[in-house]
C-alpha cells in the first residue's frame, strides 16, 4: 500500500521507464496538447460570454496535465470517460476544435450534433466515452467499461475521471467495491481542484491525509500524485494502468491540480471562496504548461521560440473552430426525433409492424 | 407442438436460449448465480454457464447497473435482474440519466443494448417500499423500451426479443405471475421470438374493449367471463404487452370496433400507462366513443400492509366489472 500523501517530498519522475522512452518529439506533443485545451477554452469563454452558446461551461485551465498525462498512456484496447470537465479529455483523444466548438455553439455540426453541448461530448471510436454531466454518475459506466474489456478478453484497462466532489457519491463507493471484489481493470483519477462547486473539500469531505486513501477501505491500491509535474502523472498512471492491464486490479490515483476560473463559468462566487493570493500563487508556481515549458527548455528539447509558434498555432486553431462554428448549420426542428432509439434510426423487421414510439 | 411451462420456467427458456445464442450475452444480478435466482427465474443458468457468463452482484443497484450499462456501451449484452423493480430507486440515475441518454446526447453514437429485468407489482403483502409498479414512470423516459407480459410463452418471446435489441429495455415481471402455466411452443419447432411492442388480442368480444397489461390482463379475462355469464356482454380483452413502443394500431383497432373503454392499469391512477393510453384514445378515435374512458387502477395511496385489503387497493376482476357495468 502507498504511503505517499499530499505533503511528500518533490521527487524527480523524468528517469521512470515510460518517461525516458519518451521522444524530444515525443515531448513536444504533450504541450502542445496542453496548449490546445488552453487556447481551446479561453476561445470558448471568449464567445460564452458573448452569448454564442447556451447553459454550463466548465472550464479545465490549470488542470490540462491531468488529462494529457494519463491518456498519453493509452493504448488501443485502454478506455475512458469522465464527468462533465470533458473537454481536454476530448482534444487528447484527437477529437478536433472544430466538431467540439459547434457542440458548444449547438450547432448539427458538433461531435453529437447539438444534442448534448458542454458537458456531454463522446467519440466511441477513439474510446473515449464522454462527458457525463451527473457529479459522480460515471464511476459505475468507468466500472463497466473495465468489465467489459475483461469479458470481451482484451488487455486493456478503463480510466475513470473524477472531481473531487464525486467521492462522496454512493455510486462511486458501489463502484469501489466491485471493482476490487470483481477485479476488474479501472483506475479511478480523482482530479483534485480542491473545490467542490463553490465548497472546499475541507467542509465537503470527511477525509485523513487524502481523499484515495478511501480505497484502503477496499483492499485497493492508491496513490497521491502532483498534478502540476507531468513526469509523476505519468510515471504513477503508468503502474497503476499496467496493475489493471496485467493483474486486473484497480487503483485510486488522486492527482492534485487546481482550476483558474470557477466551477463552469455560471459559477459567480469563485473570487469569494478563493482568494486572489490562492489562484495567482497556482498560477505563477504550479501551472503545468508553464512548468513543463520550462522543463523541457531547460532539457534542450524545446525554445522559447518554437513553444511561441505552438502556442501561436494553437490560437489560431481554436479562432479557426469558433468560426467554423459560428458559420455551422443550427440543426433542425424535425432532427429532435432522431438518436432517442437506436431502432428508430434504424429500422428493422420489427419496426414495420407498426409499433409506436412517441405521441405523434 | 407446445408444452405447458410456468411464466418463471418460460422466461429461463428464453434466458437459457440466449445465452447459448450469443457469448456476448451475460446474466447479472442479486442472488441470480448461486442462489439460483430469489425467484427461481434463473435457476440452474449458474450451474448450466459458470461465472462468467452467470454473474452475482452485491446487493448494490447503481453501481452493478451502472457497471452493465458500461459494458453494454463496450459490446457486451448485459440482463440485469433487480430483486424487486421497486429497488430501481437506488439505481435512479443510472436507469434514467445514463442508459435512457446516452445515446441521444451522443448523437446516435452510443448503444446501450442492456435489459433491466425483475418483478414490479403489488399483490404480495410486503408494504409500500415493496409495491411499486413502475412501468409508466420508466415508459415516460424516451430512450427506454418497457415491457409486462402476462403469459409464459409472451414472457419468452418477449425475453428474447428484449436481449437482442439494441435499446435499452426495462421488462417487468409481475411475481404472481411466476407460478402461472401456458402453452409454450417447442423449441425445436424453431427460434420463438415475439417482437416488442405489437399488443395481442386474448378474448374476442364486440360490447366492450378491456386493455391491459401484465398481470391485469388475468384479471381482465376473469372479469370478461363474468360479464358473458352474468350479463350478456362480451369484452374484446386487448394486452397491450409492451408499454414502449406502443402498439396504437391495436388499441385503435378494438375501440373502433366496440366502442366503449374500460383500460385497467396496475400503475396509480394519477398518471400511469392508462392515462396515456386514454389521451391516444380520445386523440384519435373520440368520434368513436360511446361512452366515456373508464379506467381501473390502483388506488392513489402507497401500497397498503394489510392482506385482507390490499386486493381492493389494486385493479381486480370484481372492480373491473363494476366499471365495465358503469358504461351504461
Amino acid at each position: 500500500m502507498s504511503s505517499v500523501t499530499a505533503d511528500s517530498p518533490r521527487l524527480d519522475f523524468s528517469g521512470s521507464p515510460v518517461n525516458k522512452a519518451l521522444t524530444a518529439e515525443d515531448k513536444i506533443e504533450l504541450f502542445r496538447k496542453m496548449v490546445r485545451i488552453r487556447r481551446f477554452e479561453q476561445e470558448a469563454l471568449k464567445f460564452y460570454t458573448a452569448g454564442k452558446m447556451g447553459g454550463f461551461l466548465h472550464l479545465y485551465i490549470g488542470q490540462e496535465s491531468v488529462a494529457v498525462g494519463t491518456l498519453s498512456l493509452c493504448g488501443e484496447n485502454d478506455h475512458n470517460i469522465t464527468a462533465y470537465r470533458c473537454h481536454a479529455h476530448a482534444l487528447t483523444v484527437g477529437m478536433n476544435m472544430n466538431e467540439l466548438m459547434a457542440e458548444l455553439y449547438g450547432k448539427a455540426t458538433g461531435c453529437s450534433k447539438g444534442k448534448g453541448g458542454s458537458m456531454h461530448f463522446f467519440a466511441p471510436d477513439k474510446n473515449y466515452w464522454g462527458g457525463h454531466g451527473i457529479v459522480g454518475g460515471q464511476t459505475p459506466l468507468g466500472l463497466g467499461l473495465g468489465y467489459g474489456l475483461k469479458y470481451l478478453g482484451k488487455e486493456g484497462c478503463a480510466l475513470c475521471y473524477m472531481g473531487d466532489g464525486a467521492v462522496n457519491q454512493g455510486a462511486f463507493h458501489e463502484s469501489l467495491n466491485i471493482a476490487a471484489l470483481f477485479e476488474i481493470p479501472v483506475v479511478y483519477i480523482i482530479e483534485n481542484n480542491g473545490y467542490s462547486m463553490g465548497t472546499s473539500q475541507k467542509r465537503s469531505s470527511s477525509y485523513r491525509g487524502c481523499l484515495a486513501q478511501r480505497a484502503e477501505g477496499y483492499d485497493m491500491e492508491w496513490d497521491v500524485v502532483d498534478g502540476s509535474d507531468l513526469y509523476e502523472v505519468r510515471a504513477k498512471a503508468h503502474i497503476a494502468m499496467e496493475r489493471a492491464r496485467k493483474q486486473h486490479k484497480p487503483s485510486i490515483l488522486e492527482i492534485t491540480t487546481y482550476r483558474y476560473y470557477g466551477h463552469s463559468v455560471a459559477d459567480a462566487n469563485h473570487k469569494k471562496y478563493r482568494t486572489p493570493e490562492e489562484i495567482e500563487n497556482y498560477k505563477a508556481n504550479h501551472d503545468p504548461i508553464h512548468l513543463w515549458r520550462r522543463r523541457l527548455i531547460a532539457e534542450g528539447v524545446l525554445t522559447e521560440e518554437s513553444a511561441a509558434a505552438i502556442d501561436a498555432e494553437a490560437k489560431k486553431e481554436a479562432a479557426a473552430s469558433s468560426k467554423f462554428a459560428d458559420e455551422s448549420p443550427a440543426p433542425t426542428v424535425e432532427s429532435i426525433m432522431d438518436d432517442v432509439y437506436w431502432e428508430t434510426d434504424n429500422k428493422t423487421e420489427a419496426s414495420k409492424l407498426g409499433r409506436h414510439f412517441f405521441t405523434d | 407442438m407446445s408444452r405447458t411451462l410456468t411464466f418463471r420456467e418460460a422466461l429461463r427458456e428464453g434466458l437459457d436460449e440466449e445465452l447459448a445464442r450469443d457469448p456476448n450475452v451475460v446474466i447479472m444480478g442479486e442472488e441470480v448465480a448461486q442462489y439460483n435466482g430469489a425467484y427461481k427465474v434463473t435457476e440452474g443458468l449458474w450451474k448450466k454457464w459458470g461465472d462468467k457468463r452467470v454473474v452475482d452482484t452485491p446487493i448494490s443497484e447503481a453501481g452493478f447497473i451502472g457497471m452493465g450499462i458500461g459494458a453494454s456501451m463496450l459490446g457486451v449484452r448485459p440482463v440485469m435482474e433487480l430483486m424487486f423493480w421497486s429497488f430501481h430507486s437506488v439505481a435512479f440515475d443510472q436507469l434514467v440519466n445514463n442508459a435512457a441518454c446516452v445515446r441521444y446526447m451522443s448523437g446516435g453514437l452510443i448503444n446501450c443494448p442492456i435489459v433491466m429485468r425483475g418483478p414490479a407489482n403489488g399483490g404480495t403483502n410486503v408494504g409500500a417500499t415493496h409495491s411499486h409498479i413502475p412501468e409508466g414512470l420508466f415508459a415516460a423516459f424516451p430512450g427506454l423500451k418497457v415491457c409486462a407480459p402476462a403469459t409464459p410463452a409472451d414472457a419468452k418471446g418477449l425475453i428474447k426479443a428484449a436481449i437482442r435489441d439494441n435499446d435499452p429495455v426495462y421488462f417487468m415481471e409481475n411475481t404472481l405471475l411466476y407460478g402461472t402455466t401456458g402453452e409454450v411452443p417447442d423449441p425445436a419447432e424453431g427460434d420463438f421470438v415475439i417482437p416488442l411492442g405489437v399488443a395481442d388480442l386474448k378474448r374476442e368480444g364486440k360490447d366492450v374493449s378491456i386493455i391491459s397489461h401484465g398481470r391485469s390482463v388475468i384479471h381482465a379475462l376473469q372479469a370478461a367471463e363474468t360479464l358473458k355469464e352474468q350479463h350478456g356482454i362480451e369484452a374484446d380483452v386487448l394486452d397491450l404487452r409492451s408499454i414502449r413502443p406502443l402498439d396504437v394500431e391495436a388499441i385503435l383497432k378494438t375501440v373502433k370496433k366496440t366502442n366503449r373503454v374500460v383500460l385497467v392499469d396496475e400503475s396509480k391512477g394519477f398518471g400511469g400507462v392508462s392515462a396515456m393510453v386514454s389521451h391516444l384514445i380520445q386523440d384519435e378515435a373520440f368520434d368513436y366513443l360511446d361512452s366515456p374512458i373508464k379506467r381501473v387502477t390502483t388506488l392513489d395511496a402507497p401500497a397498503i400492509y394489510s392482506p385482507h385489503i390490499e386486493n381492493e387497493q389494486l385493479p381486480n376482476p370484481r372492480r373491473i366489472v363494476e366499471k365495465v357495468l358503469s358504461l351504461r
